[in-house]
């Protein structure tokens, strides 16, 4: 009887242990090359290096885990400086996240926290070329960005309410075969503020030539890729202390771990 | 003696100087080019917000303040129209977003909120702003963040404003638009009703009337194509329940919008003169106007006094855009006839331009001895050519209707319930509330100045069509009604 109940506890926590490594596993991305949006009027495009990301952004589960090892990232201990007043805003207490699927995206994390939880795992956020990289392949091909129907597939992603409570790997598994890059919750990166934008779009274009992007402006690669404004738009409206409802975060690593 | 005299010459001229420019002065007061900006204001409060078609109350006498606004970003699902629903960007939670209220000289903190389960940052542009971006440069804010900034309205008018975050036409396509008003010092003249319309034109995926959520569509409004043009974010917001209202003999001022993003609108109300229209939203005012033109991003106030009662109908006088993409509204004046003001049909005639005489309505019997048996195909094949030229224009090419204005001919309950009912109805004209298949309407259909044999041939074709219930109608039926 004893020893039955502790095969089924061992097999309880392999396949727990499972569920966390298929949760955290990453897939390695190929040296390439982009313009991206912002890079129009050098031309130039920009050189990823090799790198691996993960899979699927992290849930709340994982979250939760990494809170109980550091508890000075919980909702209630974490310091003003690293976290506005909203940071896990949707979890019950310090280590229970109530009733968000656990399989969810953690949401409402600060870049202070998200940039914490990624060096406790080995690894650091992705640069914003990086995950722009990634994200601009399809099921089947790498840069997916002038086909209307993935266009079409992102924006639609903004007229969907509360898609935060989906659970993680729903979506389409593109190139690289990586989830969740559109469809789900935005995502940190690491240099997420080093596009700026003023906040008014509109006359972005008129200063520093390389880093600026807006609804008016004609410099962008590609007018009709607004599904990639909104992005640029949005992070542009954040500080490292941010944290909303609709904004998550997954982890890369420049070597394989 | 000389010295004395050359004294007062000197004083006489410093009098004079000093009361031309009393006179000059005293003048200016009166002009529009008085310095807002100096105006100080005298306490605080917190505006007054209202969705539409509603305004806040007039601001009356009361002195410049510090006013407070609280503004809430809301992405959200709504209703196009029956069956086709839209993720509506909004200020405050409705379109087009909640009308604010000032005066001159107020000085206004406006706390721009986005709420957190929102996806975008937004920010807001208000045309009443002097200031970069009309106050955008200060505004952008994330979900689940606020941002404060304030600006003093210096301008009389009324304002459109609207987000400006990238990409500036998705937002403003989406709904995110609104009026703010700034009342010279006094007030605007009182009136009896004020209301609060907003043309808006909208791009889905889906052509007008396509069921279910539909995307927004970039390359239509990049083309600018719209497949709906609306009055308050819907078709049938201003009817159906949701007409504007007004008694005989009263004044209605209307502040008007145009969100755009691309359409300029031709604003008329179909059998109303506008008494006055501030020309633009500006101080110039034109009187006696039928069509005001407003642009997108742009607004105007116009005001009439009803005189008759009836249902006036509000459309955008590019008129496609009223019957077939939305752009229709309903204001109901109820009270007595006028009939000095207008009598209505006196006399029905017809008008033989060789016998050069107005003559009566052929007699029964006249009609008799002109009607020949005609089989159900010859029937269908004039009825045609008949609704081609007198049905079509409202009850459309397939007898769709338009929703919320004119009830289909296809498909009808209400028509093969009744072929009795119906051949009245052409005969007698209808008005009303009439529910035809499950939907409420409530227009007014005019008497048909038809033969009986012309109706039989035309309730015959259109019985015969679109999934009707193939009644056969006759002349002597028609007849026996008359």
């Amino acid at each position: 009887m004893m020893q039955k109940s502790i095969f089924i506890i061992i097999l309880f926590l392999a396949h727990m242990g499972m569920i966390r490594a298929q949760e955290s596993k990453m897939v390695p991305i190929k040296e390439g090359s982009f313009v991206p949006l912002y890079g129009a009027t050098v031309k130039k495009p920009v050189v990823v290096k090799p790198f691996f990301i993960d899979v699927y952004p992290v849930t709340n589960n994982e979250f939760l885990s990494f809170i109980k090892k550091n508890p000075t990232y919980s909702k209630s201990k974490i310091k003003g400086i690293f976290a506005d007043k909203s940071y896990l805003l949707y979890w019950k207490t310090d280590f229970d996240f109530g009733n968000s699927n656990p399989k969810a995206p953690v949401t409402n994390v600060s870049w202070f926290a998200a940039k914490k939880y990624c060096e406790c795992q080995g690894k650091r956020l992705p640069t914003m070329d990086e995950w722009e990289y990634v994200a601009m392949a399809d099921e089947k091909r790498i840069d997916a960005r002038t086909k209307a129907e993935f266009n079409k597939y992102i924006l639609s992603w903004y007229e969907k309410s509360k898609t935060f409570e989906n659970p993680i790997g729903k979506t389409f598994k593109n190139y690289w075969g990586v989830y969740d890059m559109h469809g789900l919750v935005w995502e940190w990166t690491a240099d997420f503020n080093s596009i700026f934008l003023s906040g008014e779009s509109r006359k972005d274009k008129s200063d520093d030539k390389n880093l600026f992007c807006g609804g008016a402006s004609v410099n962008a690669t590609d007018l009709m890729d607004y599904a990639a404004f909104m992005r640029y738009a949005f992070r542009g409206s954040l500080k490292a202390q941010y944290s909303t409802r609709n904004l998550g975060f997954r982890c890369a690593s420049t070597t394989k771990l | 003696m000389r010295k004395r005299f050359k004294m007062p010459l000197k004083l006489k001229a410093v009098f004079c100087v000093a009361f031309t420019m009393l006179l000059f002065t005293s003048c200016k007061k009166g002009e529009e080019s008085t310095d807002y900006t100096a105006i100080v204001t005298d306490g605080e409060m917190e505006a007054e917000l209202t969705a539409p078609p509603m305004v806040p109350k007039p601001i009356g006498n009361r002195p410049a303040m510090k006013l407070k606004v609280n503004m809430e970003i809301k992405e959200q699902e709504g209703t196009m129209t029956d069956g086709v629903k839209y993720t509506y960007w909004t200020f405050g939670g409705s379109v087009p977003g909640s009308f604010i209220r000032t005066r001159v000289g107020d000085e206004v903190e406006f706390h721009l909120r986005n709420h957190p389960d929102n996806k975008l940052p937004h920010n807001i542009d208000l045309h009443a702003v002097t200031g970069p971006g009309g106050g955008a440069t200060s505004s952008l804010v994330a979900p689940g963040h606020e941002k404060v900034f304030s600006f003093k309205v210096i301008n009389p008018g009324l304002y459109v404003y609207h987000c400006a975050t990238a990409p500036v036409g998705m937002h403003i396509a989406n709904g995110m638009y609104g009026l703010i008003l700034v009342e010279p010092a006094g007030g605007l003249p009182p009136v009896d009703k004020e209301y609060y319309v907003m043309q808006g034109d909208f791009y889905t995926q889906g052509e007008y009337g396509a069921k279910g959520l539909q995307p927004f569509d970039m390359n239509k409004a990049v083309k600018e194509t719209p497949d709906y043009v609306v009055f308050n974010g819907r078709v049938g917001s201003l009817a159906n329940g949701g007409e504007l209202t007004a008694k005989v003999g009263e004044t209605v001022r209307l502040f008007v919008g145009n969100g755009g993003p691309n359409l300029v609108s031709s604003f008329h109300v179909i059998g109303e003169i506008f008494d006055n229209v501030h020309v633009e939203g500006g101080t110039l005012i034109n009187k006696n106007v039928q069509t005001t033109l407003i642009p997108a991003g742009g607004a105007s106030i116009v005001d009439f006094k009803v005189e008759t009662p009836g249902n006036f109908i509000i459309v955008d006088h590019s008129i496609f855009r009223a019957f077939n993409k939305g752009a229709l509204g309903i204001l109901k004046v109820e009270g007595p006839e006028n009939k000095k003001v207008y009598s209505g049909t006196i006399q029905e005639g017809i008008y033989l331009p060789e016998g050069g005489t107005i003559q009566k309505m052929p007699t029964t019997e006249a009609a008799k001895t002109v009607t020949p048996k005609r089989t159900v195909a010859e029937k269908i094949k004039i009825g045609k050519e008949i609704f081609g030229t007198t049905c079509f224009a409202c009850h459309q090419s397939e007898g769709q209707g338009i929703a919320s204005a004119f009830p289909p001919l296809a498909k009808s309950d209400y028509l093969n319930a009744d072929p009795k009912r119906a051949i009245k109805t052409i005969l007698h004209g209808l008005s009303g509330e009439v529910t035809v298949n499950g939907k409420k309407y409530n227009n007014i259909m005019p008497s048909q100045n038809l033969s009986d044999d012309e109706i039989a041939n035309v309730m015959t074709y259109i019985y015969n069509s679109w999934g009707n219930n193939k009644t056969d109608i006759t002349p002597e039926m028609v007849k026996a009604l008359r």
